[in-house]
């Protein structure tokens, strides 16, 4: 097991692994994808309450998701190269970043075109839910910004691992805001007890928005690394032989 | 004609969907310019190296 983590955290075998694996993420994810927004804006039935508006959920709920797993990523990256000093894993906290900053963005942004009909308010700077929200773009954008600060790479790693394993707290605070605090936001739905608060035929695309989310996430999070990896490793040998053989390597 | 106006709510779910899949095809499309980049400028430095050995 030790030897498979071994060899996968080597920088040559993850580039050409994750060449070979972003299509096979990326394709079904896309089909996934295509199938839960046609089922989810045209197949499912109307909400009872929120009409049509609903259907905001089917690209806001992945992205809401997307934004804290992609700044756990971060952070166990962070803390991965840290403590076993392993390059890939400062790569993926920082390719991740990127990633996990757009897709709060569009949390925020979709929830908020979500809000206007529904509240009647485009934003509430109450509401815990909303605010934590606004603060994880916050810390991407610091981690970011820090990254970019520090030209040194192993100073910037260790930097950043830390801001990001400091920021750990609020990904716990956007999670349970909606138990925790009275919030405009609705609480849990998918993993309520007694099972999900929706009737099959809109749960099952937005199961399939959520996991071809996850999937294609996972593509162009590997596509980064890639890119991360290439351009640490710049002055290596095997970057040498691998540019100088005729297959290449891009 | 319904599936447009969603009942009155299309501006904000099209605008929402749009901006999504405009979000993620704009992100897939930089990774892969600076990919390119990356691979461009190692590519040259390479070469220039190995023609003055």
């Amino acid at each position: 097991m030790w030897n498979f983590f071994k060899q996968l955290a080597s920088p040559p075998h993850f580039y050409r692994l994750a060449a070979t694996i972003i299509p096979w993420l990326a394709v079904p994810g896309l089909l996934l994808i295509a199938y839960g927004a046609y089922a989810g804006l045209f197949l499912a039935p109307e909400d009872y309450q929120q009409g049509d508006a609903y259907r905001i959920i089917y690209v806001h709920v992945p992205a809401a998701y997307l934004s804290m797993m992609a700044y756990m990523f971060m952070a166990l990256g962070g803390a991965i190269g840290l403590v076993w000093r392993m390059k890939l894993a400062h790569a993926v906290g920082a390719a991740a970043a990127p990633l996990g900053a757009a897709f709060t963005f569009l949390a925020l942004v979709t929830g908020s075109i979500w809000g206007r009909p529904m509240w009647g308010t485009w934003w509430e700077w109450g509401d815990p839910r909303l605010t934590s929200e606004l603060i994880l773009l916050f810390l991407y954008f610091g981690y970011m910004a820090l990254r970019s600060a520090i030209d040194d790479t192993a100073k910037a790693d260790k930097a950043s691992a830390v801001l990001a394993l400091v920021g750990v707290v609020n990904v716990v605070v956007v999670h349970f805001s909606v138990e925790w605090w009275s919030s405009l936001h609705q609480g849990q739905t998918l993993f309520k007890k007694g099972g999900p608060g929706m009737d099959a035929e809109m749960l099952y695309p937005l199961i399939a928005m959520i996991v071809g989310f996850t999937l294609v996430f996972g593509a162009l999070l590997a596509r980064r690394i890639r890119t991360e990896v290439l351009h640490r490793e710049r002055r290596t040998r095997w970057v040498r032989e691998m540019i100088l053989s005729p297959a290449g390597g891009r | 004609m319904d599936a447009m106006t969603m009942g009155n709510y299309g501006v904000y779910v099209w605008s929402s969907f749009g901006l999504t899949f405009a979000v993620i095809i704009l992100s897939d499309w930089r990774s892969r310019i600076h990919h390119n980049r990356i691979y461009r400028d190692i590519e040259v430095r390479i070469k220039a190296l190995e023609e003055r050995q």
